[in-house]
């Protein structure tokens, strides 16, 4: 059974994804966005997990939000508020969400794995370090070369041409 | 005290919104945030199915990894779509038919 904690967390991030695709204006939406992805880290404080907590916030509500903010302002038009959405387009929509959602909730409920009790022992972020800097540390540098390549290919993209006179 | 079926569930109803939205919407941001949206999802799953099945840190790691390079894609989208912006005054991607070739 759920306590109340889980519940008041779980609201504020379906909460703030429904906002987020369905707000009319489009601020409120990507800092609807903002809370949904602070709720996730709030799951992962809940599962015993504060190293990716941390670094959810500090990534996700930090940087992303941030960005997807300021790109909303710079794009942001006024005919957004009033976009029409086909009502058999929200109708299939809806629907295939729901197919969705219920084959995932049915088979994970199917499954035994559920009575298995809490684990205790939780990483450290001792280890979580000795993790990366050692065994892991070839994807760690692929990973730095993967954010460096995006970084310079949305630099080189948003670049605005000087025109040759 | 929650259970594994808890955290499973709010990640599958966080999973189907996404998909809604990625259905539904025309906008080239919500589709980003339709995406954002279902990569949280994924990513609440394994943290729940590492804290309750084998806690170790390679299962953290994995979503430290996620989450890094779900930025990078993050970053890269926004520079597409403020060149869409730029190009066509608009980001509804029913409408960015040069993209197509």
């Amino acid at each position: 059974m759920a306590d109340l904690l889980f519940i008041a967390v779980t609201a504020i991030t379906v909460g703030g994804a429904v906002l987020a695709l369905e707000s009319t204006e489009m601020v409120y939406a990507a800092v609807a966005l903002a809370g949904s992805l602070f709720g996730i880290a709030a799951f992962f404080f809940l599962l015993n997990a504060p190293y990716v907590a941390v670094f959810q916030i500090t990534v996700y509500v930090g940087a992303v939000a941030v960005l997807i903010l300021f790109t909303v302002m710079l794009v942001r038009q006024e005919k957004w508020m009033k976009e029409a959405t086909y009502s058999l387009a929200r109708l299939f929509g809806i629907l295939a969400a729901a197919a969705i959602a219920a084959t995932f909730a049915l088979s994970f409920a199917a499954s035994r794995l559920y009575d298995l009790p809490a684990q205790q022992n939780t990483p450290t972020f001792f280890e979580i370090g000795q993790l990366i800097s050692t065994n892991l540390s070839p994807i760690l540098l692929v990973l730095a070369l993967v954010l460096a390549a995006s970084v310079l290919g949305a630099i080189t993209l948003a670049k605005v041409e000087r025109e040759e006179h | 005290m929650n259970t594994l079926a808890d955290f499973t569930f709010v990640s599958t109803l966080l999973f189907a919104i996404g998909i809604y939205g990625l259905i539904v919407k025309k906008n080239a941001l919500r589709l980003l945030f339709a995406v954002e949206i279902m990569i949280n999802a994924a990513n609440l799953n394994f943290i729940a199915f590492n804290t309750f099945l084998w806690p170790n840190a390679v299962g953290q790691t994995f979503v430290l990894f996620s989450i890094a390079l779900a930025a990078a894609e993050a970053s890269v989208i926004l520079a597409i779509v403020v060149v869409a912006y730029r190009l066509h005054k608009d980001v509804d991607v029913s409408e960015l038919k040069t993209l197509g070739g």
